[in-house]
């Protein structure tokens, strides 16, 4: 019912097979890039169904408009290739099953969107929220399952999504502000990627973080630290948002550290690779991304997503490191204090 | 058989004996599913010596004595099967000496698991004790008395295991030194080199003496702990990954989990294992050493490591855990009890197949967890229920899930753990009659009239 929309003539004209050629964990030149792109499209066998470690970040890569890596999703449910343990699929599938506890706060024509991620009520307060909150909503019943492109699993995405759209409309809704990526992308990228029709606008957090500050730039003091971002997976299936980034950073005087590992080279927090392949890929792209950091002099590691946060916070702790969720970091350059939580 | 409550009040004072029938009452029951059996005096000695006058008296009027710690093992094994005399333990709680360099402490029969880990903490943060996952109320000595199993009985077995010397006071109200302090002043050793006599009195359940001093093993402490999930989809794996586990050495413990809500853990199975180091370089190579121990699990997709999230992580690392009490509520009414054989590994996918039958077939809601026993050579099993305590159907049905359960784990090896009154008859029933006899004869010889802890480990 819900096809992938990707234009093989896109990958047969493409001068750099960037896809894969940029792929941080396989070795492709050029020619074996698009040629294997060109294969997984056809059907055909490729080793990138098997060694691709789900990072998402060949949907950055190709800037022509097609979506590589919800083509190889597809193609690995189509072929039955695992790429987590099943228990760990089961699980997650188990996770997003709608259970009927979810939470609408007072909804207005614009409401926070928390997935079902409870813990962003902690942090989604004082002025930068004033204008949206208490209009939010979470729950099983609001998540986005995006996260089964990590496990070969579209159908579940198909066979969910939809029902989410229509919670979510059925609110009206008009404006979505998504505190998540993998959820602004379900609506912004994926869903119409699949076409799915998107009844309310979607605004990634990033967007809205940007605004907020700008209307309250009189109450913001430069906190004058250093720091490395974290940046997840999910945001490459959204990575125009990407650029306000450093614009946030800099309205609230934080300093981003260079580093080796930014931008389009940004490593996973190794969660989901420690889940699906052990110990080493994990630890080594871990002890690099952190080793980077420290490096590099942050004193602070900002997190966009829980799940990284989670991953990492012990380790870069260890180091010297302290963890902060942006929207804690953007509060507490207008003065708040989030760990007091005024 | 005249003026009992004056003379347990000569005793042990006024105060501390009771024969009022609220008190009865509660000193009736424990929080599982056994019948209740009101006692007909309740006390609360203070001194080893006021129980040799308890039980001597006992002794001389023939009446039923039940040593009791905080009555917790859900199995009804302090319930007052033929009345008598409960005695509480929970005065008698000073912790009397420890060798640090030699790492035992002596605990007074009534100390706490709580009070013990609050002493360590504060006095001696390099040491510890197998803490057992039940409240902090219950005692020491009761706990080893069970043969229970704590946060480090994958390392050293039982914490009965873990004892290092007793004092009793036998049926006659005679006091005994068990292990190295019958000869010495040190408790280092329940019995070697000496005849080990300590199981004369574990797991009797006090129907051979009651334990007034208990010696300890303590064990090094680390500066921290850290614990990882292991999830599979068959209960079949589960055999080997904990062989596997187990032969690296490098775990602080090993539990199995399976149950069937929250949704996260539907259908799977959970190998928590525990991690505890100096340092996190320490840590870190134990985690690698296992992980890389399962490499072809996760190769083959049979298995893998969850992510464990920070509120997790925190409720797992507690010492002891609360999840039980948590569970106790997934039925509202406050109901929980299990069925716990001890038996080997190979049978884990027997019995949880077991456990959802009988989950299915009485209508339950239930949780299956296992606890590793040594470096894999046992685990305790616990077929788990929870009920409405108000609801009597629901409490019949569990009752049934409870002996069914205990049927099998019997049939297929299983030996039972803190057994009830009628497990005891199964096990007794189904034991080399030789070995019945023994215990008949130690029985006995011990106790002639019957007066300790009378309906248990009782053959015909």
């Amino acid at each position: 019912m819900f096809d992938l929309k990707f234009d093989e003539n896109l990958c047969l004209s493409c001068p750099t097979g960037a896809c894969l050629v940029k792929c941080q964990y396989m070795e492709l030149d050029k020619e074996q890039a698009k040629e294997e792109i060109i294969n997984i499209f056809r059907g055909k066998d490729s080793p990138v169904l098997k060694e691709c470690v789900t990072c998402y970040a060949c949907e950055e890569y190709c800037r022509r408009g097609n979506h590589p890596f919800y083509l190889i999703t597809q193609r690995r449910e189509d072929k039955g290739i695992l790429t987590a343990p099943r228990a760990i699929t089961r699980q997650w599938v188990n996770i997003g099953e709608p259970k009927g506890k979810y939470e609408v706060g007072r909804i207005s024509k614009k409401a926070l969107s928390f997935g079902f991620m409870p813990q962003f009520l902690d942090i989604t307060k004082g002025r930068l929220f004033e204008d949206v909150m208490p209009s939010y909503f979470f729950g099983q019943e609001f998540f986005c399952n995006v996260v089964y492109i990590h496990f070969g699993n579209t159908s579940v995405i198909k066979k969910r999504l939809p029902g989410v759209i229509k919670q979510i409309h059925d609110l009206g809704v008009e404006e979505v502000v998504f505190m998540h990526d993998e959820c602004f992308a379900a609506f912004d990228s994926l869903g119409p990627a699949f076409g799915m029709q998107i009844p309310f606008r979607s605004v990634h957090y990033f967007q809205y973080l940007y605004e907020r500050l700008q209307t309250l730039k009189d109450l913001i003091k430069p906190l004058d630290v250093k720091a490395a971002y974290q940046r997840p997976c999910s945001n490459r299936l959204c990575s125009e948002t990407h650029k306000y980034l450093p614009v946030i950073m800099d309205m609230i005087g934080v300093d981003l550290v260079q580093r080796t590992y930014e931008d389009e080279n940004a490593l996973c927090c190794g969660s989901i690779f420690r889940s699906m392949f052990g110990y080493d890929l994990a630890a080594d792209v871990q002890k690099r991304n952190i080793d980077d950091m420290t490096d590099n002099g942050a004193q602070y590691c900002i997190f966009n997503c829980h799940g990284c946060q989670n991953a990492m916070t012990a380790k870069i702790q260890a180091r010297g490191i302290k963890p902060v969720h942006l929207v804690e970091l953007c509060r507490m350059a207008i003065g708040e204090d989030p760990e007091k939580g005024v | 058989m005249s003026n009992i409550r004056e003379r347990l009040a000569d005793i042990v004072g006024e105060r501390f004996v009771s024969d009022k029938a609220e008190d009865l009452y509660f000193y009736g029951r424990d929080p599982g599913l056994m019948p209740a059996v009101h006692p007909d005096w309740v006390v609360l000695p203070e001194t080893v010596e006021e129980i040799q006058g308890i039980v001597k008296m006992a002794q001389m009027e023939g009446i039923p004595v039940v040593p009791m710690g905080a009555g917790m093992s859900l199995s009804g094994l302090v319930i007052p099967q033929k009345g008598g005399i409960v005695v509480d333990m929970k005065r008698m709680d000073r912790i009397v000496d420890i060798n640090e360099k030699a790492r035992y402490v002596i605990v007074e029969g009534g100390t706490s698991t709580g009070r013990l880990n609050a002493y360590l903490n504060k006095k001696y943060p390099r040491l510890r004790f197998s803490i057992p996952d039940s409240p902090a109320a219950t005692t020491v000595a009761a706990n080893v008395m069970i043969h229970g199993q704590g946060r480090l009985t994958q390392q050293y077995g039982f914490n009965s295991d873990m004892v290092s010397g007793l004092e009793v006071v036998l049926p006659s109200g005679e006091l005994c030194r068990i292990g190295s302090c019958a000869i010495s002043n040190e408790w280092f050793s329940k019995g070697a080199p000496l005849p080990d006599l300590s199981g004369l009195f574990l797991g009797w359940f006090g129907a051979t003496g009651i334990i007034t001093k208990a010696g300890i093993k303590l064990y090094p402490r680390k500066l921290l702990r850290d614990v990882e999930i292991f999830v599979t989809d068959s209960p079949d794996f589960i055999p080997e990954i904990i062989y596997e586990i187990t032969h690296t050495e490098m775990t602080e413990d090993i539990n199995i989990f399976s149950q069937p809500l929250p949704l996260i853990f539907k259908d799977n199975h959970h190998v928590v294992i525990y991690f505890t180091g100096d340092s996190e370089e320490e840590i870190e190579f134990r985690k690698k050493t296992v992980f890389h121990s399962l490499d072809l699990f996760i190769r083959n997709k049979d298995g893998g490591f969850m992510s464990v999230g920070a509120g997790m992580k925190k409720s797992l690392l507690e010492m002891p855990q609360r999840n039980a009490s948590t569970f106790a509520d997934v039925t509202k009414g406050g109901g929980f009890e299990y069925s716990g054989p001890i038996i080997t590994i190979d049978k884990y996918p027997q019995c949880t197949r077991k456990l959802d039958e009988l989950a299915h077939k009485y209508d339950l809601k239930y949780h299956g967890t296992a606890r590793i026993i040594g470096r894999g050579h046992a685990m305790m099993f616990a077929f788990s229920f929870t009920f409405n305590r108000s609801d009597a159907d629901m409490l019949d049905r569990t009752r049934k899930a409870l002996h069914e359960a205990s049927q099998y784990a019997l049939s297929i090896g299983g030996v039972f753990w803190k057994p009830t009154i009628d497990e005891q008859k199964m096990a007794l029933q189904k034991m080399d009659p030789e070995f019945a006899r023994l215990l008949k004869m130690i029985k006995t010889n011990l106790d002639p009239q019957g007066i300790m802890n009378p309906g248990n480990w009782e053959s015909k």
